[in-house]
């Protein structure tokens, strides 16, 4: 993996200086540590920068890349796992390639297709490329959104790069943080794509592409997740689609092993990381390298999951033990990398995780991620099920009881907890066929936190955040089956925007390492998207089909255990002890009337309930955690705005 | 007593000292107040303020659900245990 960064001129008065594209290079030094290049077009229309991680063709991959006569180049992050077959395919239509990397796949690919050479491509990306010819450039980024990009207009110049970081040095002033991206934060944990925590600055949507041309600037999608609308599932019996189902992931399991490096897998004890070490050992020669996390909290541990895998596989595992201390210690460095407020901790062991990866030598993991979104795995899944079965009949007394088997602390207080469960759990009970409905209840606690917004912060706010996002719907959302609805939901919301980035790419490639998800490979994807949904859930067992599949391969007790959502502490990270110095630093009423973001009255009742240890409430501890992440992100990139474009890639402050 | 609960609710629950946001029959459910863990936390402050102690089957909203509810439960257990 690597990082990208380029700028385009909008105009015939903007000329791009190589200074310029280079100035970008640095804030992703850590995406890119084995090298870096830049190409400026003769015109000086087009500057591309490129930071390398070395994977596949290491003597020859270096980059920008051009093809056979100069005139497409591309500066591309990310892999094409499909490149060995599509590279015979296109020497066969008479390409010559001068190099045996994937990169250079890409520019006779578009030779070749045009702009559809992205169907093509099986990987994740981000790619820019620069067709000489036509003066046009196009940005491109894969079909889930694995991997970012972020552009900007800067006047007559179109900045873009990996990371918002790396825009910083060819901004003029810092950034703005957009009141109604941290609506959005505050409802669906994450910005609704195309924007980012900041104004005026967006990201490239997932599935998406970007043609500049002329001046201009236009976006289009080139794939998107879709449903059947008139019941036309995949046809075959429960066996037959199982190993259309099983041959499907190992293949796509087997692509994502190619590599010039050694290539490890992350292991959580979970159903989906399970099976996917044991995919690779079932389909590969090499020995498996793994890494895990482990916490103090024994609530939060999986270890023994783990080593019943490491026993059953016989594979070689590193674990780490998070501690609490340990998040409080490293979030500020989370929040750098992420570049967004965030409402869990969760991504600060991940960023451990992929420091122990590269410390043991290794540059790529194959992850297990996605696998609940295709497959069907969420608790939230099944509770939009019994709300909606629920909702047929509103009357009924023991319809809201099966919300009791996803919430076993509730199992104690026998038949009382139902009256709570029908209460907390009725929100839009009468519309069940609202876009939103599977998610309401998420949305509605996780909105809860916004009551720490400043009257300032409340005021600037001008459409809701869900209405905003339930109004730009695809037209079929409506005809789709409502549990593919909320599988829609949650891959444009949660997945693309928290887990992939600030869960995902960002806290691997912190530490320059390259995470690989067989689970999201679009023919995974699109698979998946045609069955049944009573294949996916059937009742309330979650990836039904998967675990078919599957069950062969794995302990049993893996296949039946009850799915463990991953989780950090949130307060108790940084209140079981003396907080660190930045906490009570950036809660300060000062810090906190300065900022403008949060109401301080109300955030010093908070600390004062966090400090105290009496804080139980999921919602406390989202708003602890939102408020925090969104101080130190004005910190970094606004206060600090100088200091961070001048200390670059290396933020030794906090 | 309903001072007292109107003041943790208010501090603890809706992080305000601005007594006018609270109603003494506001649903502390489908106002937003609490989540479903949030329970959890008046069921520890009432034991922990007025020494009673909420039995699994009083875990009821028509007990807990509103400052109103809450000073009724309360004071009902405490004539029992008196």
């Amino acid at each position: 993996m690597c990082g990208i960064n380029g700028i385009a001129a909008l105009s015939m008065q903007a000329n791009i200086s190589e200074r310029d594209v280079r100035s970008m290079l640095p804030p992703l030094q850590h995406r890119g540590p084995d090298g870096h290049g830049v190409y400026l077009d003769p015109g000086r229309r087009i500057g591309l920068g490129h930071t390398r991680l070395s994977i596949i063709d290491l003597a020859g991959g270096a980059q920008p890349m051009h093809n056979e006569d100069s005139s497409v180049w591309v500066t591309f992050n990310g892999e094409i796992f499909n490149y060995l077959e599509l590279r015979a395919d296109l020497i066969k239509h008479g390409h010559c390639f001068y190099t045996d990397s994937d990169t250079e796949v890409i520019v006779h690919a578009y030779e070749h297709y045009g702009d559809d050479f992205v169907q093509q491509l099986n990987g994740q990306f981000a790619i820019a490329l620069w067709d000489e010819g036509r003066r046009r450039l196009l940005l491109v980024r894969d079909r889930a959104g694995i991997l970012p990009l972020f552009y900007t207009r800067q006047g007559e110049r179109l900045l873009f790069a990996s990371e918002i970081k790396a825009l910083l040095p060819q901004l003029t002033t810092a950034p703005h943080i957009s009141p109604a991206a941290l609506d959005q934060i505050f409802t669906f944990w994450a910005p609704r794509s195309p924007n980012t925590l900041f104004e005026n600055i967006f990201e490239v949507s997932p599935g998406h592409m970007l043609t500049v041309e002329n001046g201009c600037v236009r976006e289009s999608r080139y794939w998107d997740w879709q449903f059947p609308e008139q019941g036309d599932y995949l046809a075959g019996s429960d066996g037959e689609l199982g190993e259309q189902l099983y041959a499907l992931l190992a293949d796509a399991t087997v692509i994502r092993l190619r590599a010039d490096v050694p290539v490890g897998a992350y292991l959580s004890g979970g159903l989906d990381s399970s099976a996917l070490v044991s995919l690779i050992r079932h389909h590969s020669a090499a020995p498996l390298k793994t890494f895990s996390i482990g916490f103090e909290q024994a609530a939060l541990d999986e270890s023994a999951f783990q080593q019943q895998m490491i026993d059953h596989l016989g594979v070689d595992n590193s674990r780490i033990c998070c501690t609490n201390s340990d998040i409080a210690e490293h979030f500020p460095a989370t929040i750098f990398h992420a570049e967004t407020a965030i409402l869990r901790t969760a991504p600060t062991p991940m960023r451990q995780l992929s420091g122990l990866v590269r410390a043991s030598g290794y540059k790529v993991v194959l992850t297990g991620e996605g696998a609940d979104e295709t497959l069907g795995g969420y608790d939230l899944f099944k509770e939009a099920k019994i709300r909606q079965f629920w909702a047929r009949q509103p009357q009924s007394e023991w319809r809201p009881l099966l919300l009791k088997a996803l919430y076993p602390y509730l199992e104690t207080s026998s038949t009382q907890a139902q009256s709570y469960l029908r209460n907390y759990y009725r929100i839009g009970l009468d519309k069940p066929e609202q876009p939103g409905f599977s998610h309401l209840t998420r949305w509605f606690t996780t909105a809860q936190c916004k009551v720490f917004f400043s009257q300032e912060l409340n005021a600037a706010l001008r459409e809701e955040a869900a209405a905003g996002l339930t109004g730009r719907l695809p037209a079929a959302f409506g005809r789709w089956h409502p549990s593919n609805r909320a599988h829609y939901l949650e891959a444009k919301t949660l997945m693309g925007g928290y887990l992939l980035c600030s869960q995902g790419d960002r806290m691997l490639m912190a530490n320059s390492v390259e995470g690989r998800f067989p689970f999201l490979d679009h023919r995974v994807i699109e698979f998946a998207n045609r069955l049944n949904p009573r294949l996916k859930m059937r009742a309330l067992n979650e990836k039904y089909l998967f675990k078919q599949a599957m069950k062969k391969h794995l302990p049993q007790q893996i296949i039946e255990r009850h799915k463990q959502p991953y989780r950090a502490p949130d307060i108790p990270a940084f209140f079981s002890a003396q907080p660190p110095a930045y906490v009570d630093d950036l809660l300060s009423a000062d810090k906190l009337k300065r900022y403008g973001y949060f109401d301080a009255p109300k955030v010093g009742l908070l600390l004062n309930k966090a400090r105290r240890g009496s804080s139980l409430a999921y919602k406390d501890n989202m708003a602890l955690v939102g408020v925090l992440s969104t101080q130190l992100c004005h910190y970094f990139f606004i206060e600090q705005f100088s200091r961070t474009i001048r200390e670059a890639d290396s933020p030794a402050f906090y | 007593m309903k001072n007292t609960i109107r003041d943790y609710i208010l501090g603890n629950l809706l992080f305000t000292e601005d007594p006018s946001v609270l109603q003494d029959d506001d649903s502390f459910l489908t106002q937003g107040i609490i989540d479903s863990t949030g329970v959890l936390e008046i069921i520890l402050f009432i034991e922990e303020t007025f020494g009673i102690k909420v039995n699994d089957d009083e875990m009821l909203p028509t007990n807990l659900d509103s400052v109103n509810n809450l000073v009724d439960f309360v004071r009902s257990k405490q004539a029992v245990a008196a």
